[in-house]
Formats: C-alpha cells, structure tokens, sequence
C-alpha cells in the first residue's frame, strides 16, 4: 500500500483576489532576464556612465580648480539622454521575445484562459520592460542627483534645480512608456524575436533618417515629430528647461508622441487575443 | 448551508458566431449537464469556436451564455478562475521547464506560490510526468506535451474542465492513458469536464452525456445511454447490387445508415419495423442481401443518424 497517494485532490487553500496576475508575469520576466548574464554585463555597462559622472562630481566639489565641470542642470539632462542608448539596447533585448515567443509557443491561449483581461496581460509584459528601462534611466539619474547632493554637503544645487526630480521623472517615464509600448506592439506582430529586434532598430534609425534627410532638402527641423527619438529629444529640452533644439513646436511633439503611443496600443488591442481569426 | 450545484454547468442559448462571412456558430442552444459531457463533431463543425466562446476569446453576434451560473459576457475573469482550458494547439509557456510552467500557471489562476509549486508537483505526478518534471517543456514529446496541457489546467482545481480534443497525436498508450485520466477525473474526483472531440470512442469512453455539432449547429444533445436506445433497431447489413442507389431508398423510407466498413452497412429502422422492412425494400430496389445481423447501437449510429451520414 502507498504511504502517500500521488492521486489528483482538491484545493481547499487560499486564492488571492484577481487582479494580481499582471505582478506575477512581472516578475517572471525580470526572473528569467536577471538570469541573463549577458544582459547582467549590459546592466552593468549602462550603469558606467553613472560612474563617470560621480567622479566628475567629487572632482568639481573638492577642488575649486575644477568647477567649470561642476553640474548644472543641462548636465542631467546630458546624463539623462545619454542613457537613452542605453535604453535602446535594453528595449531590444528584454522587449524583443516578449509576446513574440508566446505567439511561438502559443502560450495566449494559456495566459487567456486564466482569471486575466488582455490588458493584464500586457500590463504584466510592460512592467518587465519598464522596470529594466527605468533600471538604466530614471534610477542613475535620481542616484546622480544623490550623489550632488552628498558630495557638495549642501542642498543649494537641488533648491536652485528643484525642478529636476519631476523632470527627471516626467521625462523618463515617458519615454519608458513610448518605447515600451512601440516595442510591445512590434512584438506582437511576428513570432521571432529577431525579427522584432531587426524591426525596432530599423524604425529608430530609419525614422530618424527620413526626419535626418527632410531636414537637410528643407533645411528646417520641423519635421523631428517623424522621430520619435528626435521627439523624445525635443520634449526633454523642455522639460529640462533647456532650448529646443527642432523648430517643431511643442504641442505638435507632444501630439506626436501620443499618436505613436495610441499606435502602439491599437496594435498591441488587435494583436493580443486568445484566438487569430483569419478570414 | 451548502450550495446546491446548478442543474447544468453551461446553458448556451441562440449562440452564433461569425468569422467574417463564415457562419461558424448558426443558433446553438444547448445545456451541459454536470460530470463529462462530450462535444461532438466532425472537423470544421465549431466545437473549438464554441470552447473559445465560452472562454471569452471569441465574441458571439448573438445569444447568451452561461457557464457556472455566470454570464460569460458579464463575469468572464470570475469564470475563467473556475474553469480549466486545455488547448488543441501546442501551447506552453517558453523558457520554462514542467514544474515552473504548471506552478507558473497556478499563480496566474490564483494561487499563492507555494500552493501553487505543491500543486504543481502533485498534478504532475497525477498526470504521469513526474520523473520528467524538471525537463524544459520544449523538449517533450507529443505525448508528454498533452499531459502537461491537462497539468496546467487543472493545477487550480477548476470546477469545469474545457478539453480540446486531449488525445491528439498521441500513440494508442499514451491514449488510453489520457482517457483513464479523464475518466478518473469525472467518477473519481468528482470533476466536471467538457470533453471535445472527434473521436466517438474517447467520448463514448469517458462521458455520460454527448452534445452533437454539425456544421454550427447542434443535432444531438442528451445522455449516452438515452441516444443510444433510439425506438427502432439497428442491423448490420451487406447487400449485392447498387449500394448507393439502396442508401438512397432507405433514407427516403425514414432509415438512416452509415458505412460501417468497405461494404458493410449499419442501418437504423425506426419504430417496429424490423428485417421484413429491410428485406421488402431490397427487393423493390433490386438488390441482394447477403448478410443480415441485428446489432447494439452505438454512439457512432447515434452521430451518423444525428448528422445524416451516408
């Protein structure tokens, strides 16, 4: 006679309240990438200029013959797009199989049958994104401005500069939530991971050289808004206070980072379904 | 105080789905008694599309539906905690290996993470991949692949089981495995489930009641036993002559038959007719008959008869 049956019993535990599963391929997805060691050396890679910047900090706050290099404002927003090619990498390698390899390996249906909604579910695939972007951005930027503040031993830079933590923030999460969900959305349409990354370079560097070509015929800079690296880099002028650097206005950036974005989602709503209706 | 159960687990009503112009669902109204009622059909006849209706995938153009005592339309993340889907398709969750994916499947049904791996590795081991739970699900075989499908969907325990045609590809063990499973599931451990398939013997195997679509639509629907005991007989017969001019005259006179084998016939006779009324109308067709054998109706008679086999 068996001392334990391995039959099949009932479940009398717990269950948590719906709602939660989007956490869970949360954390999944940063398990599996943390697991990663080549995206563990990117992490790190990312996380130099952080370094760098540290050093020229302590430089300009202990000897007096270095202030020409102390930091301003226009220093975060440098750091701040500076990580934004950090960031392009960490899109590529952490969104590219995000929904790609479920479509592969059908694991829709799966997820779908679940207690889940569909924007759960992206929801779930977003946050893994956006904790890594966020990672390399949002987090560097805000130790850096630490950091000033340690090593000058005053909070006469950040009372003078208070606006940069919402800037910092406003414009980091912003540019997680646009490339996250171009990224999201490229990863929808093809099973292969590859692909989605071929895909997303190709649409950062061929937009850029459409906006790139336009500009050199009509020797204006109105069109960034085709970009939306170079609309990313315009709206963090004007957040960070600093000179926009396109003629496009203001409004028509931020209008086109929003139709990018709805874009974007449109794609993720069509794509992400429990079943592909051919017809 | 005790919830009493509902007297069907889904009541479908008026249910149409379109896939374009395709007409895949035309008005399907059925109720699914509770234990393991088979959804049967030829390919193509919409069972996969009802399955997936019924899981919130795909959204009718009319009719309601109600799993649970719950409107599918309503309430589709209540019900979906407290069903289980296994899909025809290939699906698992990438990167993973058994005992992560079912645990993985566990939380996203609910479950704490403990309870969750616990479970994880008790259904493995109740569906026969115990020994093979820590290899990377990409690298199982058919068989195994349909096991883990059923791990995954009943980790949570659901109240109802939504098989989508579980023996597929399997070899005839692992088959007969998988419907013991099934079966074991209905009786034993009191587990209502909505077997679909093709295969007339997988749900003659493992379920008590049967609902028949045709084309979009339902035909049949009711107990086994009860379909299976139609007022008439049944004969199996072989006959020299025109056979399809024969088949012919038998459906016009109210009998209904199938092709049994090459050239042998099932026939129904409704009501008292019996073997004269057989033999009388070879002989106004002109045709011998060479074999004449009363026979048990079978679940096969009961599809064949339902969706108008020649």
């Amino acid at each position: 006679m068996p001392i334990h049956d391995q039959s099949y019993r009932r479940y009398r535990g717990e269950r948590l309240p719906q709602g939660r599963a989007w956490t869970v391929i949360a954390a999944s997805g940063i398990r599996t990438m943390v697991g990663n060691r080549k995206f563990l050396a990117l992490l790190l890679v990312a996380w130099l200029p952080f370094l760098v910047r540290a050093v020229q900090f302590y430089v300009a706050a202990n000897f007096a013959q270095a202030s020409m290099i102390a930091p301003t404002a226009e220093t975060f927003r440098a750091f701040v797009e500076q990580q934004g090619a950090f960031g392009f990498f960490v899109t590529i390698f952490t969104g590219a199989g995000l929904i790609a390899n479920d479509l592969r390996a059908n694991a829709l249906q799966i997820y779908l049958s679940k207690p889940m909604g569909r924007a759960e579910y992206i929801a779930g695939k977003f946050a893994v994104l956006a904790s890594f972007l966020l990672l390399v951005t949002f987090l560097p930027a805000m130790m850096l401005l630490l950091v000033q503040i340690v090593l000058a031993g005053r909070l006469t830079f950040l009372a003078e500069n208070l606006f940069l933590i919402p800037a910092i923030t406003v414009y980091t999460f912003i540019e997680t939530l646009v490339m996250g969900l171009i990224m999201l959305a490229l990863s929808s349409v093809t099973k292969s991971s590859r692909f989605v990354g071929i895909m997303f370079a190709g649409m950062y560097f061929f937009t850029l050289a459409i906006f790139q070509a336009i500009r050199g015929v009509t020797r204006s800079t109105s069109f960034s808004w085709l970009s939306p690296i170079a609309s990313l880099e315009q709206l963090g002028d004007v957040i960070f206070r600093q000179p926009p650097r396109y003629d496009t206005p203001i409004v028509v950036t931020i209008l086109a980072l929003a139709a990018m974005a709805a874009l974007a989602a449109f794609v993720l709503e069509r794509r992400v379904r429990g079943v592909e209706v051919v017809t | 105080m005790t919830e009493s159960p509902p007297a069907a687990v889904v009541r479908i009503q008026n249910l149409t789905v379109l896939y374009g112009k395709q007409r895949a669902l035309r008005g399907v109204t059925a109720a699914f008694p509770p234990g393991a009622v088979g959804l049967l059909g030829p390919n193509g006849a919409g069972k996969s599309t009802l399955l997936k209706a019924l899981l919130g995938f795909v959204v009718p153009d009319q009719g309601l539906m109600r799993v649970l005592d719950m409107d599918v339309a309503e309430r589709p993340t209540q019900i979906r905690a407290r069903l289980g889907y296994m899909p025809e398709i290939d699906a698992h969750i990438p990167g993973m290996n058994a005992v992560s994916f079912v645990a993985y499947c566990g939380q996203l049904a609910g479950l704490p993470p403990v309870d969750a791996m616990q479970r994880a590795h008790e259904v493995l081991y109740y569906v026969g991949l115990g020994e093979a739970r820590y290899r990377n699900v990409e690298t199982y075989s058919t068989g195994m692949k349909q096991r883990i499908k059923l791990a995954q969907a009943m980790v949570h325990d659901p109240d109802l089981l939504f098989l989508d045609e579980p023996t597929n590809g399997m070899d005839p063990k692992g088959r007969e495995e998988m419907l013991e499973l099934i079966r074991d599931l209905a009786t034993n451990k009191g587990m209502n489930l909505i077997l679909s398939s093709h295969l007339l013997p997988d749900v003659e195997f493992t379920c008590n009641d049967v609902v028949v679509l045709h084309q979009g639509a339902v035909v049949e629907q009711g107990p086994i036993k009860d379909l299976k005991n139609p007022r008439g007989s049944v004969f199996e017969l072989r006959v020299k002559g025109d056979r399809s001019a024969f088949a012919g005259a038998l459906l016009q006179a109210g009998m209904s038959c199938h092709a049994a084998d090459e050239d042998l016939m099932r026939v129904f006779v409704p009501d008292d007719g019996g073997s004269r009324a057989l033999f009388a109308l070879a002989a106004r067709e002109g045709v011998q008959v060479r074999h004449l054998r009363p026979s048990v109706p079978t679940l096969e008679d009961v599809f064949a008869h339902a969706v108008g086999e020649e």
